[in-house]
């Protein structure tokens, strides 16, 4: 090769080597490829010579033409890549730094609660009722065969509201959410299915009593509803509220005035750990029974032709029991750490398919 | 109810143990709530005696023992401190390892100053059995070595309390509770038979009956010559086990029975009743002293006993302290009467006097059983007290108490689930004091004791006013065939435990469930999870409040205020549920919580009824991160709330209207009125009115809302068209309209949103300025509109015929301006 090319080889080279930014590097390719390049020029001369020279020298001209084009653009990588890299680094951040906060919110467990008996009830076929929180007595207590003198009527202590005027019927805040048996019976024809999650009122304060609480009422009404479905109802819910297959269940003869035969239901835990299911002691958790013919009668249903049970629980109770919570007042407290601690996600609601 | 493991024994035959008893009792319905047992801590003290008591070598106050305690300590050396540890005294040993419960020590074998002692001699105080601390206790001469202490000094009778439902008043008696557990199949009752005692003079006593609705019969007899003082030991130690003090034995002889059989008596000291005659008769008015010291006004509703003197005894609740017996009384007038228990409970719950009587009698007393209470009373009177009876005086007559019941035995298994054979129903039913009157294949039919108030009762119903005639006629009559059927199952049932019923899953109604909430009711959980996603935390909190602070978010009607309040803060019902959540705001950031956002969805309350509302607080900052400042919450956080809300509850977001009109707990300057065409008023939302903040601790505006869930209409279901997905590219122009400040951004909005109808999909306001570039008065509101074309892209003309069209409406509908056109 002649000795301008390997000249211009090398300077050319030389100057890539030295070009550290985008301008330098531009510059050494237009000086060298560009119209009026070193380069270029050189071929341009190409068209004066002979043919013989032209053959010689055009060839050493396209190789150099080659492997100078080649340096360019590799050049022009690098110096692509050291600017990139130059950027990363300049753009680094302390990604240590904690995500952007987002307040959480949280559903609270009475209401989570009631979501799971509604989940699993509802796979039972029940629906949920409704019914106000203020009542009539004959919805609190009439209809439900507590007549005024009953004792039971005095066991439960009622908070009243004064009579609507032209009524006859003293107005309750509801000590029960049996009411809304009542009402549904009237409302709609058998076969029912309910359960009625809600507030529940009763004059009562201290540790362990707390004038507003929520029960959950159920009523099944049918042909051929026995004792034995109350049983098989009831056993099968708490199993699958307390998530476990073979929680000990127990029932109690007892008494309450809109059932007969009445009972009391029990489950296994342990006095000493407070965990459920072991522990040899019984702890009971609700009571239920065979609707009284008389309160079917109150709402027009001929007991020769239906029958059926009803239950009712308490919300707090059963949330208490399930997640170990000390103290029932907490629960109306509002206190943030308290609704955080023990508050659920509002994106995994109680499904059975993904397990309660 | 409480009674001794003695007591029972006494009616019944059993070999069962305490714990068999109670597991019994639980089963059939008379709950156990507490066993207590005085033998158990004393289980390891034994009768002992000290064969030889010398004075210890090394001390001068210390005596060495040998002591012989029974088998396994025959003779085993104690050291004793005692001065009266003396040769062949009778004593108390707790060998080592026993808890001593007055010292609440556990005492080892060991050597004190050098001679071993294996063992303690105690005194009653260390054993927690009194005070007295004269030395070791001191067992009386011949007393047996090595017995348990407890038995040695029947101290070994637990006592059983057991809840009674209010149905079972025969099981406040032990008698009752014996009778059970007999049916039950632990033990058989013993007979009981009162033995008359012949009267040997005229009562000077003699009743009369003015009110026979509140006391059908009554009866009566003086026992004269009696000495009234403390009851004997035996009888002492009964009552005081199950929580009564001993007052003399006339009271004592009176409550016994009362336990015993159930059966309430009263006894007046006959000296000190004016004019031989007592009269069941109407309160007037008067004012008399109870036996409890209580002075009590009696009404004409009140069944009262009066003498020549006046009211001595409200009836059947609570004898007077005027004619109550004394420890001088020696002429008794015992009173055994029958006393309706509606009249009873109305009036006990009236005066506010609870006593053993009335619980008794409220929850029916066995009908049949005052002649042979008044007997066995007078036995026992006479017995502990001496004297003479008189003949027996009444009023009035036995009652037709006798009711029948009847059960198909099939009915067993179809209300109760479980098999019965017929002969072991009956058999039950006969345990339990029913006598069969008739039987056949498939149903007997029964008298029913007299003790059983709770069975076949009258039949009273009280249906719902509104049912037609002949479906209440048919529910009633249906009522009446089978109610005491129920009873008798409940009973056969009972006695065999519930637990021995098969349980049977209640057979499925589809076999897919279907919902179980209607779309209203589901509204109500997205309310909540939508509140719970954008970071507030859902409360729970009373439905009422103190009355000044409801005032402070609504009307406190007078319809709404509890008549018997708990508490002076609780005695509204609450308009919203902002009452509570500002109190919690407000004691969150008293605990050093103030930035929080709470809500909950429940009940408000009005004249017009009870609503669903959905209501939020937030309060304080959002949190401070790198690059972004602490900022205060403010309204449009909580309009986005309300909005997601109303968005996920499927209301047609587009057409709700905001109006500045919020009620008077919201900044009047700061709120708006959510509403869905003229009527319908969706929510509210604002920043609190900074008066209800005042003195409250928060120096932070507070930002909430209300949303009026029933009024939110349910979503129409339709099929919803398929979406128009246009090739062609949106256009956005921005619009900066100048307006009175007056004019709402809303009216703007609505004007460019229908300037044109088939290309402009989108309005939105981007920038709000007021300041020196815009006329005094006015503002300029700066509107983005995009225009997606769908079947072009659009030409510069069009797009200028449509920016022409938008600035026409909004020009049209608020006299705006464009900003630079001036």
């Amino acid at each position: 090769m002649s000795d301008d090319l390997e000249t211009l080889r090398r300077e050319t080279l030389a100057a890539l080597a030295a070009a550290g930014d985008r301008r330098e590097w531009d510059a050494v390719r237009v000086g060298t490829l560009g119209r009026s390049g070193r380069l270029t020029g050189l071929l341009k001369e190409l068209g004066r010579m002979s043919p013989d020279e032209r053959k010689l020298r055009g060839g050493a001209l396209n190789r150099l033409r080659d492997d100078l084009s080649r340096a360019i653009e590799e050049r022009g990588a690098e110096i692509e890549a050291a600017i990139l890299n130059a950027r990363l680094a300049s753009e680094r951040v302390d990604v240590t730094l904690p995500a952007r906060p987002e307040a959480q919110g949280a559903i609270h467990p009475i209401s989570r609660t009631m979501e799971e008996m509604t989940a699993i009830f509802g796979a039972m076929g029940f629906k949920v009722a409704e019914g106000p929180d203020i009542e009539t007595d004959w919805h609190n207590f009439s209809a439900l065969n507590t007549p005024d003198h009953h004792p039971a009527r005095t066991d439960q202590d009622t908070f009243y509201l004064p009579a609507e005027a032209g009524s006859p019927r003293e107005r309750v805040l509801r000590t029960q959410t049996s009411g809304v048996q009542i009402r549904t019976m009237l409302g709609e024809a058998p076969p029912i299915r309910v359960i009625v999650p809600g507030r529940t009122y009763r004059a009562d304060h201290d540790a362990t009593h707390s004038p507003m609480f929520h029960q959950c009422e159920g009523l099944v009404i049918d042909r051929g509803i026995t004792l034995a479905h109350l049983k098989g109802c009831l056993i099968d819910f708490l199993r699958a509220y307390f998530g476990q297959p073979s929680l000990p269940v127990r029932f109690r003869a007892s008494y309450f005035p809109f059932t007969e035969p009445s009972m009391e239901v029990d489950i296994g835990w342990s006095r000493r750990t407070g965990e459920i299911g072991g522990g040899g002691d019984w702890l009971e958790v609700l009571g239920s029974g065979m609707v009284h013919p008389r309160v079917l009668a109150n709402c027009g249903l001929d007991p020769r032709e239906w029958q059926g049970f009803a239950f009712g629980m308490g919300i707090e109770r059963l949330t208490m029991l399930r997640h170990g919570i000390p103290d029932l007042r907490s629960f109306y407290e509002s206190d943030v750490r308290w609704l955080r601690h023990y508050g659920s996600s509002p994106l995994s609601p109680a499904l059975l398919h993904e397990g309660l | 109810m409480k009674f001794t493991l003695s007591w029972l024994r006494d009616h019944l035959n059993t070999d069962a143990t305490v714990d068999e008893i109670c597991a019994k009792l639980n089963t059939i319905g008379l709950e156990v709530e507490g066993i207590e047992d005085p033998g158990a801590r004393l289980a390891p003290f034994r009768t002992a005696r000290i064969v030889e008591a010398v004075q210890h070598p090394n001390a001068d106050r210390l005596r060495v023992c040998r002591v012989d305690a029974g088998p396994g300590f025959e003779e085993v050396q104690v050291v004793c401190g005692a001065p009266n540890a003396r040769t062949g005294l009778p004593v108390i040993f707790a060998p080592p390892g026993s808890w001593i419960p007055g010292l609440d020590i556990v005492i080892k074998a060991g050597s004190i100053r050098g001679e071993a002692s294996g063992g303690m001699l105690c005194s009653l105080r260390e054993l927690g059995l009194g005070a007295d601390h004269e030395g070791i206790a001191e067992l009386p001469e011949g007393t047996a070595t090595g017995q348990s202490y407890a038995d040695f000094a029947g101290l070994n009778d637990p006592v059983v309390e057991i809840a009674v439902t209010p149905n079972r008043g025969d099981a406040l008696a032990v008698r009752g509770i014996a009778r059970d557990l007999a049916a039950a199949g632990l033990g058989h009752l013993r007979p009981w038979l009162a033995e008359t005692v012949e009267g040997t003079f005229e009562s000077p006593i003699v009743w009369a009956n003015d009110f026979p609705e509140a006391c059908p019969w009554v009866l009566g007899r003086t026992i004269r010559g009696v000495r009234n003082g403390p009851s004997p030991d035996w009888l002492q130690k009964r009552l005081r086990a199950i929580g009564l003090r001993p007052i003399s034995a006339l009271v004592d002889i009176t409550n016994f029975f009362a336990f015993d059989l159930g059966r309430p008596l009263h006894v007046f000291d006959a000296d000190r009743v004016t004019g031989g005659r007592l009269t069941l008769c109407r309160g007037a008015g008067e004012r008399f002293r109870a036996l409890d010291g209580r002075d009590v006004v009696v009404s004409p509703e009140d069944c009262v006993i009066a003498d020549a003197a006046g009211v001595q005894s409200l009836a059947g609740i609570m004898g007077g302290e005027a004619t109550g017996a004394t420890d001088g009384t020696t002429s008794v007038f015992v009173e055994c009467a029958l006393f309706d228990p509606v009249r009873i409970a109305l009036s006990g719950r009236r005066l506010g006097l609870h006593s053993d009587a009335r619980h008794r009698f409220e929850r029916g007393v066995d009908q049949a059983l005052p002649v042979a209470a008044l007997e066995a009373a007078t036995r026992m009177i006479i017995e502990l007290c001496g004297g003479e009876a008189s003949e027996v005086v009444s009023a009035g007559e036995a009652p037709a108490w006798q009711r029948e019941a009847h059960l198909r035995f099939a009915r067993i298994a179809g209300l109760g689930g479980l098999d019965v054979p017929a002969d072991d129903a009956v058999a039950s039913l006969e345990a339990l004091g029913f006598e069969v009157r008739a039987r056949d294949e498939a149903r007997v039919v029964v008298d029913v004791p007299p003790w059983r108030n709770d069975i076949a009762m009258k039949m009273v119903l009280d249906q719902a006013p509104d049912l037609p005639a002949e479906r209440a006629r048919m529910a009633a009559e249906g009522a009446l065939a089978v109610d005491s059927e129920c009873d008798l199952i409940e009973e056969v049932l009972r006695l065999r435990g519930l637990d021995s019923i098969p349980p049977v899953s209640l057979p499925p109604l589809s076999a897919v469930p279907r919902p179980a909430l209607t779309p209203r009711q589901t509204r109500t959980a997205t309310a909540r999870r939508v509140l719970a996603a954008r970071g507030l935390m859902e409360t729970v909190a009373y439905s009422f409040a103190g009355q000044e602070a409801c005032a402070r978010f609504g009307a406190v009607p007078e319809s709404l205020r509890l008549l018997n309040p708990i508490a002076a803060d609780l005695d509204q019902m609450r308009p919203t549920p902002l009452v509570n959540l500002l109190a919690a705001v407000e004691r969150n950031a008293a605990r050093g919580y103030p930035d929080l956002g709470l809500f909950e969805v429940g009940a408000g309350f009005s004249d017009a009824g009870q609503s669903q509302i959905a209501a939020a607080l937030r309060g304080g900052h959002a949190p401070r991160f790198p690059g972004r400042a602490a900022e205060p919450v403010d309204l449009w956080d909580v309009k986005a709330d309300a909005m997601a809300v109303l968005a996920a509850l499927g209301a047609p977001v587009e057409g709700i209207s905001v109006t500045a009109d919020a009620p008077g707990h919201y900044h009047p300057g700061r709120s708006g009125v959510l509403r869905q065409g003229p009527k319908i008023v969706l929510g509210v939302f604002g920043q609190l009115h900074p008066a209800l903040l005042a003195g409250r601790g928060l120096d932070r505006p507070v930002v909430g809302f209300e949303l009026f869930l029933d009024a939110v209409p349910e979503p129409k279901r339709r099929r919803r068209a398929a979406p128009e997905l246009s090739p062609f590219q949106p256009v956005h122009r921005d619009f900066a309209f100048v307006v009175g400040r007056d004019v709402a951004a809303e009216t703007v909005l609505r004007a460019a949103r229908g300037a044109e109808r088939t290309l402009i999909s989108g309005v939105r306001l981007f920038d709000v300025y007021e300041g020196d570039k815009v006329p005094e008065g006015s503002r300029s509101l700066g509107v983005e509109v995009t225009l997606q074309p769908l079947t072009a892209s659009l030409t510069d003309a069009e797009i200028d015929a449509v920016s022409a069209a938008v600035v026409a409406a909004v020009q049209k509908a608020c006299g705006a301006s464009l900003r630079g056109d001036g």
